[in-house]
């Protein structure tokens, strides 16, 4: 009987240890693949989809400098962007050596299957409280990172590579985010006709925003002028 | 015919009354521009602050044609009053002067009479359109250069690419000129009534405010009535402003969400004026004239 117990609490405690696994060497891993890129000016299109917002799917431009230096405009027009999220990318998530990386599990993302990793910031002054990383181990990728910040809610990206793959960067990204709901005063907006009626499934609609950035080409580490982030 | 227009064109343009309206144009839109030059940011910030809470845009979005939208949403429901001015006083300004009856003993027909008057009110309404668009559009295109127009309507936010604007200004512009059209319409039958300018200039200001306030009320009871309504329709020209979007909810350049809107709005407003003008003339043709 003493036997049994001690081998459960060995099993127990094994489990934990592999449960709680630290993961910052596979973090690191992916760190040094992202450290090959020093600076890139991406082109593609984006499109932003939410339900309040009709815009059009326009071509922008993608500006990347280490250590955190990212700007998005949009090729001869107004970008509208969810504060925060866009501007967040893998590298600026798992930059420097302020992270502690915790393996929670097993998952699949598009068919891949990847290490979930629990990344908690340990600088104070960090605006990410906390990330989720879908690491694909085989290729070192992040496939999907679902992030909280302090002040801009949380959000969700996915990510999908192809050609750019051996510097981790990707052709696709999708960020999705909450979104407050949104009303203009009729007095304001001089509207006066009857205000079309929302459904529960629109009004949960109303609430996600989506945008998706498709990249076509990058330009990799040909170094990058201070002033395009101004 | 053409005589005929030209000595009316030339009485209205005779008149300082009728530069009031070039006037107080100019002032308005010159001040409004001089506000948004000076604090232009700080406004578009109050305005778009609920969506700026969660978003970030990048360009310059205080640009000529937002501009020119601010101006037209504020003008377009005072100018109304600028064009009873003129078009009230068509003939009613005659009577009160006594140049009606000597007027009609010339060889025209009443209705050549009435189309002559009608169609200088309709050429005064169309310069005014003119110079409202040359200072809100040219000149705030000028002032603020142009970008994509991001405009809020009250169940979502709007963004037209910078290509995608100006044919939707001359739309605009054009059903302007529809809902002008029947103001003056309003004001040339109201005014074959009357001995005086005053009267039909009141009371058509008085229909235009009373129906305005009627129709933009989101009470039950006013709105049944709300479809009967012009004035209803005369603010659809802000339809111009809203385009279709796809299944990703991705705007369609050169699309309009409600064009059936802007086409009802238009019969609408083209029924006034053929129903008013036609009843002046009605009313005009078995009138004894006495002054």
């Amino acid at each position: 009987m003493k036997y049994l117990f001690l081998v459960i609490v060995a099993l127990a405690s094994f489990q934990t240890a592999s449960f709680c696994q630290d993961m910052t060497a596979l973090v690191n891993k992916v760190k040094a693949k992202l450290d090959k890129v020093n600076d890139y000016v991406a082109e593609g299109n984006m499109k932003t989809d939410v339900i309040f917002i009709k815009a059009p799917v326009g071509r922008v431009k993608v500006y990347f400098k280490r250590p955190n230096r990212f700007k998005l405009k949009r090729d001869g027009g107004i970008s509208i962007l969810p504060k925060g999220g866009v501007t967040i990318n893998m590298t600026t998530l798992i930059e420097g050596d302020h992270f502690t990386a915790f393996a929670v599990g097993d998952a699949v993302v598009n068919g891949t299957k990847v290490k979930v990793v629990k990344l908690f910031p340990t600088t104070e002054n960090s605006d990410v409280v906390l990330s989720t990383l879908y690491i694909d181990e085989a290729n070192l990728l992040i496939l999907k990172a679902a992030t909280t910040t302090k002040e801009n809610g949380s959000f969700e990206i996915e990510m999908n590579y192809g050609k750019y793959m051996a510097y981790a960067l990707p052709d696709k990204v999708v960020f999705s985010f909450n979104t407050k709901d949104y009303k203009m005063p009729k007095g304001v907006a001089l509207e006066f006709d009857d205000e079309e009626k929302l459904t529960d499934a629109e009004r949960i609609k109303r609430k996600k925003g989506r945008v998706q950035i498709n990249y076509s080409s990058y330009t990799i580490n040909k170094g990058l002028d201070e002033a395009v982030f101004k | 015919m053409y005589k005929l227009l030209q000595i009316e064109l030339y009485k209205i343009f005779k008149r300082p009354r009728t530069y009031i309206s070039f006037l107080a144009i100019t002032a308005l839109v010159g001040v409004i521009q001089l506000g948004l030059v000076k604090n232009g940011d700080d406004y578009v910030n109050f305005v778009m602050g609920n969506v700026m809470q969660s978003f970030s845009f990048d360009g310059k979005l205080l640009n000529g044609y937002l501009v020119c939208y601010i101006l037209l949403q504020l003008l377009l429901v005072h100018v109304p009053l600028l064009i009873a001015l003129v078009a009230a006083d068509m003939i009613s300004g005659e009577a009160n002067m006594g140049t009606l009856r000597l007027m009609l003993t010339k060889p025209i027909s009443r209705t050549q009479f009435l189309m002559a008057k009608f169609l200088a009110s309709a050429i005064y309404t169309f310069m005014l359109l003119v110079w409202i668009a040359f200072l809100a559009l040219f000149v705030s295109m000028f002032l603020f250069g142009v970008d994509d127009m991001v405009i809020q309507k009250t169940n979502y936010l709007v963004q037209l690419p910078v290509d995608d604007v100006f044919w939707r200004y001359t739309g605009a512009f054009g059903f302007a000129l529809l809902s002008m059209l029947s103001v003056a319409a309003l004001g040339f039958f109201l005014s074959s009534f009357a001995e005086n300018s005053i009267g039909p200039i009141v009371a058509t200001m008085s229909v235009i405010i009373f129906f305005t306030i009627l129709s933009t009320m989101s009470i039950p009871l006013f709105q049944k009535i709300q479809p009967f309504l012009f004035t209803t329709y005369m603010v659809n020209w802000k339809e111009f402003f809203d385009p279709k979007v796809n299944a990703d909810n991705a705007v369609i350049v050169g699309s309009l969400h409600k064009p059936e809107r802007i086409i009802t709005s238009a019969i609408v407003l083209i029924f006034h004026i053929i129903g008013f003008v036609g009843a002046t003339m009605v009313i005009f043709k078995r009138k004894d004239i006495l002054s």
